[in-house]
């Protein structure tokens, strides 16, 4: 734990000198955020203004349909109903999907089991044959692609991690984390060392020799983490990372995939059963039910402006003041600043502490330190109240 | 409130459609079609003579068809650039090469010359070396307790004097060995990469297991020559399937998301195959090999038959002089190698699911492959110290101990002191029991039990397994079988339904004694690893040749599935469920035959059908001991090397199998569904 933690840290220090879009806070914000991983997401939401706003992949109609004549149905009718599907003998894992997943964003497919979303990312990376529609991957369409050149893409610009960790029982955790290296025909010295450095920044170093059965489930999907990191994916899929650990364990995992991704900035897939862990981790979240995105938008869209009963039904429990931003309870500045300042990006949660010290507003700040509004106690008070 | 609460409402029984007229018609079908054909057999030979020996005219000349086959395939049949003796001829040269290496290294030494005239130029491995290295290969595989057992196993063969045999027995096993698993292993990646293939394979694979090994025995014979090739052959043929067998189902049990990893990283086809299924399947695909390690022993002895040599040649050579004590040695050196390859193939398997030991410091060849240097050291040492002193090269004869005498002591003093109350109890129930039966099986008419069968088909199974086994019942009798076929359905029943009557009950006591269950497992693991022959030496002796001795000889075979499967079903009831007749307050006895009986039965159901399986399968071997089933019509055909005959006859046996198989195991089902 403790060589990750600093390997992190010098992955960090390189960051802030690389160029490109560069963490927003300057220096001593960076160790606050360090105390307190929490923060670190908070800090990547407010650079969520900052990337790039161009879809990295794009799913336009995408449709799964199991069972016999399944392209000859979506041909007939304009929009098979599930009813139809059943009366045809098939089955419609995935109906018409059409999202957009933007760069450096961490974008959720929520769903409960059966609605299709293992399906869904599947069809993603093409390791089940979509029946219809396009999904393109930096502007190509993935589905036109020959197979040598999925096994090109999928080696060099996707990595996924697997719910059940799916990892090598006979190979060492050092092994493991090099196979993808192995697979594309690196020589052994380079890609044991790239391995070496994933399993330094997963924080397992120490474990290289140890086989898989011999880890703790946590650590097991260290590995698989590591392993997927390997290959330097643009596009990384987790489809139920988490799910299969224990709920203490979960959580300091999820902390430990915020870590890594305010590091490291990819575009991400995110998988899950549970919308709390959807909430906690996503940029943006679509809920899937029957095979179908119900409703897409950021978690605040989705407590506040619930688009059917079936998402309300999740939001009903998420209490709003973890998910409701600062942002948007601002009103604009006017003259006077109050001593007491909060970041724009983060949850109304954390404002409520400050206003104990008498404050009746607070300064809202942006992500560069910018004073950019104020925030209301009675507001603050308002959203707490209703939970 | 109902709705969230679906356990509170009461649980409806599932009832059957129509029951009163289903269950009346069910109830008088069986009486009815019975007493047709008991009339149809006292009154009906008048009427239909055809139905009760099948008219010659009309018989299926099948044998004459495959011996002309044969003769074709033999003769004349050519794939184009090669004829069909060319491709027989290159099989036997590949098995034949690494056969001449191993025999070798381990029995002739290095030869130079041909045939009887041939010099010893380099003397194989001596006894001592073996020994060592095979102690070697046992520490490496599961330290010193599994060295000492190895060796153990392989001292007895030293010190009875069955070093010779059993080391060309060692060679032919070390060469069917690999080939069987990496055919076995190629022919079931194809079929799980090609489900068409499997779809070929796997019904090919069902009949290599159901036909007697004795029926293509004479096809082996025919094409590959009499010698240790066509053996090696025969070996393979009856040790692949379950490695085939146990890689489709390795590589269909590798989780899906080892197979999506596999793409995700980008593996090529081949890449996928052996770096992603066939290294995650290993521990399965271990049990595969020990299991061909496992048949191949068995068929040690039936090899010997057409040319195997080595410790089966003994056996049979013991068995037809009814030299009791020499038989029994080579068959317990049998035994000896197949504990010993079993426990090391067991290690290696268990030792494929560790992690391995870290690579060890040095860069020396010694220090980098300690045993493989020892092993060298040890051959070098070996071979001078053979030249020096000779006891060490070949165990002297004046060390070697033998029980021979002692075992034929033992049968002749029994003999004479017991030699009446033995025959009083053979006589009993030969006259009383056997002969009746056989009598009786015989006078059937043969179209009344075809239709019977299919009818048992046909309310068991629908009306696919109708046609199932009427077809294969009439086949038997349109080939010309059908006398000999009810012989070994007798022979075949009688055993059966001794070996129920006995395993049953032990299997019952057993599952409720955890000491004598262990006691029990020890006996019974034995009846299955000592080759089958051996058990009928000392019947023979007891018994002399004949139905009842074939008779016992099956009883002691088939009785180990009966009492394992009774045990297994017993084990296998719901503890919950006996907690709640306890909890009902039933006695241990209404809690056995009411509760637990009953929900095993499907199990002890299908420990019959083995018990049929083994009946069988010992069957065909007691043809030896002058049983006229259709055993004995193999056993013939094979002195002869007549194919048709042979296969024909083997077939026939196969039927038998698989219509008591198909009938059981849906019987069994019927049961499981009324159970669940």
């Amino acid at each position: 734990m403790d060589g990750g933690q600093r390997a992190a840290l010098v992955r960090l220090d390189q960051e802030v000198e690389a160029p490109g879009p560069a963490p927003a806070s300057g220096g001593p914000g960076r160790f606050l955020e360090r105390a307190a991983p929490e923060g670190l997401r908070f800090d990547y939401a407010t650079g969520r203004t900052m990337a790039s706003h161009e879809p990295k992949l794009v799913c336009r109609g995408v449709w799964k349909i199991f069972g016999a004549g399944g392209k000859s149905l979506i041909g007939t009718a304009s929009r098979p109903t599930s009813a139809d599907l059943r009366a045809a003998g098939a089955v419609g894992a995935v109906r018409d999907v059409n999202i957009e997943v933007r760069e450096g964003e961490i974008f959720v497919i929520m769903g409960l089991s059966g609605s299709g979303k293992s399906t869904l990312v599947r069809c993603l990376s093409r390791l089940i044959e979509p029946t219809s529609g396009d999904i393109l991957f930096n502007g190509e369409n993935l589905l036109a692609a020959s197979e040598a050149r999925m096994i090109e893409i999928r080696r060099h610009q996707m990595g996924m991690v697997f719910q059940h960790f799916a990892l090598l029982p006979h190979l060492t955790v050092l092994a493991n984390v090099a196979f993808p290296l192995e697979i594309q025909g690196i020589e052994r010295a380079a890609r044991e060392e790239r391995a070496r450095r994933m399993i330094d920044l997963v924080g397992l170093a120490g474990k290289e020799t140890a086989f898989p059965r011999e880890l703790s489930g946590g650590q097991q999907q260290r590995v698989g983490i590591a392993r997927s990191l390997a290959v330097e994916p643009e596009l990384w899929f987790l489809d139920e990372p988490f799910s299969a650990l224990d709920p203490l364990i979960r959580r300091e995992m999820q902390d430990e995939f915020l870590r890594l991704q305010s590091v490291l900035k990819k575009t991400i897939v995110f998988i899950t059963h549970d919308f709390d862990e959807a909430i906690r981790l996503a940029d943006r979240i679509a809920i899937m039910k029957d095979g179908e995105i119900v409703q897409a938008g950021t978690p605040e869209d989705l407590v506040l402006n619930p688009a059917t009963p079936y998402v309300a039904e999740f939001t009903r429990s998420v209490a709003r003041a973890k998910v409701v931003k600062v942002a948007s309870l601002m009103r604009p500045l006017n003259g006077v600043l109050p001593p007491a300042s909060i970041r724009a990006a983060a949850p109304i949660a954390e404002a409520a502490p400050l206003f104990s010290a008498g404050n009746e507003a607070l300064a809202v700040l942006d992500g560069a330190g910018k004073p950019v509004g104020l925030i209301d106690r009675a507001a603050v008070v308002d959203v707490m109240m209703r939970g | 409130m109902s709705a969230s609460f679906p356990f509170l409402q009461p649980v409806s029984e599932p009832i059957p459609e129509n029951p009163s007229i289903a269950t009346a018609r069910a109830r008088w079908l069986w009486p009815a079609a019975l007493a047709a054909f008991v009339l149809f057999w006292q009154f009906g030979d008048g009427l239909a003579k055809w139905a009760f020996s099948y008219p010659r005219a009309f018989e299926i000349p099948a044998a004459r068809w495959i011996g002309k086959a044969t003769k074709w395939l033999l003769d004349e049949a050519s794939f184009g650039l090669f004829t069909f003796t060319d491709l027989t001829r290159f099989v036997a040269q590949i098995i034949d090469l690494p056969y001449r290496v191993a025999l070798g290294l381990l029995s002739t030494g290095l030869l130079s010359g041909q045939g009887s005239s041939a010099v010893q130029q380099v003397p194989p491995l001596s006894w001592l070396a073996v020994l060592a290295i095979v102690a070697l290969i046992g520490h490496h595989a599961g330290g010193v307790r599994l060295a000492a057992l190895v060796t153990a196993c392989f001292g007895f063969l030293v010190l009875f004097g069955q070093w010779t045999s059993a080391m060309v027995t060692l060679a032919s096993i070390v060469v069917a060995v690999p080939i069987g698993v990496v055919v076995g292993l190629l022919l079931g990646l194809a079929a799980w990469r090609w489900p068409v293939f499997e779809r070929v394979l796997v019904p090919v694979l069902d009949l290599m297991q159901t036909i007697p090994v004795f029926a293509y025995l004479v096809p082996v014979l025919v094409f590959f020559g009499f010698g240790p090739t066509s053996a090696i052959v025969a070996t393979l043929i009856y040790a692949l399937p379950p490695m085939a067998r146990v890689t489709i189902l390795a590589m269909r049990s590798v989780p899906s998301e080892i197979r999506d990893l596999g793409n995700m990283v980008g593996c090529s086809r081949r890449q996928m195959t052996w770096k992603i299924m066939v290294p995650s399947a290993k521990d399965s695909l271990m049990v595969g090999v020990n299991q061909v390690i496992m048949l191949s022993l068995n068929m040690v002895i039936i090899a010997s038959m057409i040319g195997a040599g080595g410790l089966g040649f003994d056996v049979l050579a013991a068995l037809r002089r009814l030299d009791i004590g020499a038989g029994l040695e080579a068959g317990l050196a049998i035994v000896a190698l197949a504990v010993a390859l079993d426990r090391l193939s067991q290690a290696y398997a268990e030792k494929a699911g560790k992690p391995a030991a870290g690579i060890p410091a040095g860069n020396g060849f010694v220090s980098r492959h300690p045993y493989l240097a020892a092993a060298l050291a040890i051959i070098v040492v070996t071979f001078i110290a053979g030249l020096a002193v000779p006891a060490l090269q070949s165990f002297p004869e004046a060390w070697q101990v033998s029980t021979g005498t002692f075992w034929s002591e033992v049968v002749r003093w029994i003999n004479i002191n017991f030699f009446d109350a033995l025959e009083a109890i053979r006589n009993v129930i030969l006259l009383n029991l056997l002969v009746p039966l056989k009598r009786l099986l015989a006078d059937l008419p043969w179209a009344g039990v075809v239709a019977l069968l299919a009818l048992a088909g046909y309310r068991l199974g629908g009306l696919r397994l109708a046609l199932l086994v009427g077809v294969l019942a009439f086949l038997i009798a349109a080939t010309g079988q059908w006398e000999k076929a009810t012989v070994t359905v007798y022979l075949c029943g009688v055993s059966v339904v001794f070996a129920c009557l006995i395993g049953v009950p032990l299997g019952i006591l057993a599952a409720e004694r955890d000491r004598l269950w262990r006691w029990l497992q020890l006996v019974i693991d034995t009846l299955q690893t000592l080759p089958s022959f051996v058990y009928l030496m000392p019947v023979v002796m007891l018994f002399r040749v004949g139905d009842f001795t074939a008779m016992i000889a099956v009883v002691a075979y088939a009785v180990v599935p009966a009492i394992r499967y009774t045990v297994l079903g017993l084990h296998r009831v719901d503890p919950r469920v006996v907690e709640a007749g306890r909890a009902m307050g039933c006695t241990p006895r209404q809690i056995l035959t009411k509760i637990k009986l009953k929900l095993a039965l499907p199990e002890i159901l299908l420990g019959l059908n083995q018990t049929i399986m083994f009946a069988l399968s010992m069957l065909v071997i007691t043809a030896l001991v002058g049983t006229r089933d259709l055993g004995q019509e193999v056993y013939i055909a094979l002195t002869k090397a007549d194919t048709g005959r042979g296969i024909v006859a083997g077939l026939s046996i196969a039927f038998i199998a698989i219509i008591a198989d198909r009938l059981i195991s849906a019987g069994a089902n019927r049961i499981r569904e009324r159970v669940s």
